[in-house]
């Protein structure tokens, strides 16, 4: 009941940030010069005048930003996202067309970058300024320091073209039909170099993280104590220490669930992956005004979903931080 | 730079192996059929109906699965389709076409007379980017029986031009579909499109790829050979060559691929990269003038401009041997428009251009700095972006500041042709078979303000108004032919746009593909032919 409490306290507590960050990117957007009607002459590659003004009177572009931003905000109160002037489709279908893709690749890429973070900066720190130590830390740092592109650009060099191990892009096999098991596997397969992509980079990032908490909690005198009483390393670690010291790794994760929804236009583009990142510079270069705020307005509830399961693992892996009452 | 010319050189002489290497292109010379042809799709487009949007981007998907009444023949002819014979009255108001019998729609029902005049009438003449214009017009289609569609016109309509037109501007649209269920331009129809072409529409994952189906009841006798054509969507160039070498793509039309990538794959004997199959899709590289800019109102400052910029050079050394010298609005290609004299050309000579600025009384101020400019250019290509930054430092050796303004579509077509918030500005003419469809309107006064490709320089000339005029309702062939000489000169001559480079876009293609690049304009063509090799 508490939880539930809370959830609807932050969820409240919430909606005037997002408000204003529907606001502010709807201003933004009407700084780009040009407006959807222009974006679709572009595609087109020509049209007259008066085609273009009835295409602004239909899509409501002729009207002042205030009424624009007004309606908008009005059809949201509705639930109503509107409807893509690209897409030709309500805004939502097109958002939840392209979300699986996305929770997908985010959520491998957060699992591989936690699970092998973790590992990784443990065994650094156990053997710190010894060779495991040198060595994680040094891999770490060539991740960390890496362009996300062009790794996945080298990844489908050598998988794809050179050892044909992985497919170099798209989601799925089009060309053969795959169905149940088959086609688990099939995206499985798909997804393995863009996850390793996106999740290298921010594995660099918690094994550092991990790494530094671990060797801070490992000279605190609780420790000192319970090696003190004879309790052996491994429980030391894994009772005393590594439960103190995921707390810096689970704010983290709450932290990056947004940046990583920006890293993954890159890793999108470069797969070719039909996700939510890819569909956001879609709509910004297409002036889709709906669909771009229809996007920040999912991925801004993304976020905030991810900071709430993040909460409650705080209470769950520290007693001390409660749910508040 | 000696390496980059070593390796363009180097890049030709692999690209002529390619072409001329009959062995491979005739390995297997029975057509087989089945296989899964899959096309490189690199910008999605809102519909894809070719009646409803001229662009090479609907094409490619639509016309495989649209027809049209006339197509281009591998000499560059004008071949039925949808259409078996056409004739016009003498006074060219009038032209006649005879159907082709036994034609269907892919959900079975009978094409006829009524679905050219539904297209014609209201797709055409109001909706259809360039057709609005050729049609504007075209008063009635008038249908005596099934299989014969009249069409009349206010003011003479030259055969040639229409014929020209409509391999591009002629796509028929099921009237059925279309008649009576509101707006034409949001029918459900335009994104799972019915047309009576060789594929059938299968599906479209938005962000993924288009299926089309091979259509057991095509009209032409055993076509076509392939069970399924797949467009997968891949945005990013550096992945589609990547899936390309990986084999997951067979096709990157219109230059899709990087011009380094391209330069690569042509090495590589299982692609053929080549420009073959495109002539009808020729683009001039342009430099545009604004003439509310007074410095480049005046003419000699034009000149110098062009005096300027050594294109051999800049071909030469980034454009490698897809491209070659421009000589006026109308591309080499063009065999039914080129004239024999193009007036006046602009070769490099630093000292002229700035002996011309000099006499136009821009004499260099402190630091060398006659004027500054703005430069925009259309983000279509990496060929614009370059040539940007070409003019640029090539300006500013004769004393004009350049200042590049780089934005995304929509940004460049409203700062140009709706703000008129440039100075320059480079991008692609595409020329489309007959200087009438889509080349004059860059060159005719009176465009209204806002429509993109349209004159919007300000540049406002009589003459030429005259010579666009007459010569596109001038019914003789040769006559027309004629004007388009003098409308060439003319325009060579006062400069307002600048055409200096002559490009055909690129094809990647597996060497698996037959019969693949065999008409003038093959990547929107409908590939009833097209088979795939074991």
């Amino acid at each position: 009941m508490r939880v539930l409490v809370l959830a609807g306290r932050r969820l409240a507590a919430s909606i005037p940030t997002l408000v204003l960050i529907l606001i502010g990117v709807f201003l933004l957007l009407q700084f780009a010069p040009g407006d959807t009607v222009d974006a679709m002459m572009a595609q087109m590659g020509g049209g007259d005048a008066a085609t273009a003004r009835e295409l602004r009177r239909f899509y409501g572009l002729d009207l002042s930003v205030w009424a624009q931003l007004g309606n908008y905000l009005w059809r949201l109160v509705r639930f109503d996202l509107g409807f893509s002037a690209i897409y030709g489709k309500p805004v939502a279908t097109v958002i939840a067309e392209r979300l699986p893709a996305t929770i997908l690749l985010m959520t491998a890429s957060l699992s591989l970058a936690f699970f092998f973070g973790l590992i990784l900066g443990v065994v650094a720190a156990r053997g710190v300024n010894r060779w495991p130590d040198t060595l994680i830390s040094t891999l770490g740092l060539v991740f960390y320091a890496m362009p996300t592109f062009w790794f996945g650009l080298m990844a489908i060099v050598v998988f794809a073209i050179y050892l044909q191990w992985l497919p170099a892009g798209g989601f799925e096999d089009i060309t053969i039909a795959h169905t149940g098991l088959s086609r688990l596997l099939d995206i499985a397969q798909h997804l393995v170099l863009p996850t390793l992509t996106l999740g290298l980079f921010y594995m660099a990032i918690y094994l550092r993280i991990m790494r530094g908490s671990m060797l801070e909690v490992l000279n605190l005198d609780f420790v000192r104590t319970a090696r003190a009483k004879g309790m052996d390393e491994t429980r030391v670690v894994v009772r005393h220490v590594l439960r103190n010291a995921l707390l810096p790794m689970v704010t983290l994760i709450g932290l990056q669930a947004g940046t990583m929804l920006g890293g993954s236009v890159v890793v999108e583009s470069v797969f070719s992956l039909p996700g939510l990142g890819r569909l956001a510079y879609e709509s910004v270069v297409q002036r889709d005004l709906n669909t771009l705020l229809g996007i920040v307005f999912v991925s801004a509830l993304l976020v905030i979903a991810v900071n709430f399961i993040v909460d409650l693992l705080y209470a769950r892996l520290d007693p001390r931080i409660t749910t508040g009452a | 730079m000696d390496m980059t010319r070593r390796a363009a050189l180097l890049t030709s002489a692999a690209i002529a192996a390619n072409v001329l290497n009959p062995m491979r292109s005739f390995a297997q010379a029975t057509p087989r059929k089945g296989g899964v042809f899959t096309v490189h799709y690199g910008a999605e487009q809102r519909q894809l109906n070719p009646s409803l949007q001229a662009s090479t981007g609907v094409y490619i998907i639509g016309g495989k699965i649209q027809e049209q009444l006339v197509d281009l023949d591998a000499a560059g002819q004008p071949v039925g389709v949808l259409a078996e014979s056409w004739e016009a009255a003498p006074d060219g108001k009038t032209i006649t076409f005879k159907l082709r019998k036994g034609v269907s729609w892919h959900d079975g029902k009978p094409f006829t007379s009524a679905d050219v005049q539904f297209t014609a009438m209201e797709m055409w003449k109001k909706i259809l980017n360039y057709g609005t214009t050729l049609q504007l017009f075209l008063t009635a289609v008038d249908t005596p029986d099934p299989l014969t569609a009249v069409f009349r016109y206010e003011r003479p309509m030259p055969l040639a031009l229409l014929l020209r037109a409509l391999p591009d501007l002629g796509y028929i649209s099921p009237r059925h579909l279309y008649e009576g269920k509101g707006d034409i331009r949001q029918n459900p129809v335009n994104l799972a499109p019915i047309g009576t072409g060789p594929f059938k529409f299968v599906t479209y994952e938005r962000g993924q790829h288009v299926i089309a189906d091979r259509n057991a009841d095509y009209w032409r006798p055993n076509a076509p050979y392939l069970d399924r054509i797949v467009w997968r969507v891949v945005t990013d160039r550096a992945a589609a060559a990547a899936q390309m070498e990986a084999g997951q793509i067979h096709y990157s039309p219109f230059s899709g691929l990087t011009i380094s990538d391209s330069a690569r794959l042509a090495k590589d004997p299982r692609f053929i990269v080549s420009t073959k199959g495109n002539e009808g899709n020729a683009r001039t590289n342009t430099v545009e003038f604004n003439f509310r800019r007074k410095e480049l109102a005046d003419i000699r400052v034009r000149q110098a401009i062009a005096h300027a910029l050594d294109i051999p050079f800049f071909i030469e050394n980034f454009l490698g041997d897809f491209a070659k010298r421009g000589t006026g609005p109308v591309p080499s290609v063009s065999t039914d428009f080129y004239p024999v004299d193009n007036g006046p050309q602009y070769p490099f000579d630093k000292k002229l251009a700035a002996k011309l600025l000099d006499e136009a009384g821009f004499k260099a101020g402190t630091g060398g700095t006659r004027f500054s400019l703005r430069l925009l250019p259309a983000p279509w290509g990496e060929d614009i972006s370059l040539f940007a930054t070409f003019i640029q430092q090539s300006l500013s050796e004769v004393g004009i500041k350049v200042e590049v303004v780089r934005t995304d579509g929509g940004g460049f077509l409203k700062q140009v042709y709706d703000d008129h918030a440039f100075d320059l500005a480079t991008g692609w003419h595409q020329y489309r078979n007959d200087p009438a469809v889509s080349t004059t309107v860059w060159y005719r006064s009176g465009q209204p303000k806002g429509a993109p490709w349209t004159n919007q320089w300000d540049w406002t000339d009589p003459t030429i108004d005259k010579i666009i005029d007459d010569a596109a309702t001038e019914v003789d062939v040769a006559k027309r032919k004629a004007l388009y000489g003098d409308f060439v000169r003319r325009a060579n001559t006062e400069l307002p746009i600048w055409t200096p480079i002559e490009q055909i876009f690129l094809t990647v293609i597996n060497a698996k593909a037959r019969n693949h690049s065999n008409t003038p304009r093959w990547g929107s063509s409908s590939w009833h032919d097209l088979w795939l090799a074991e």
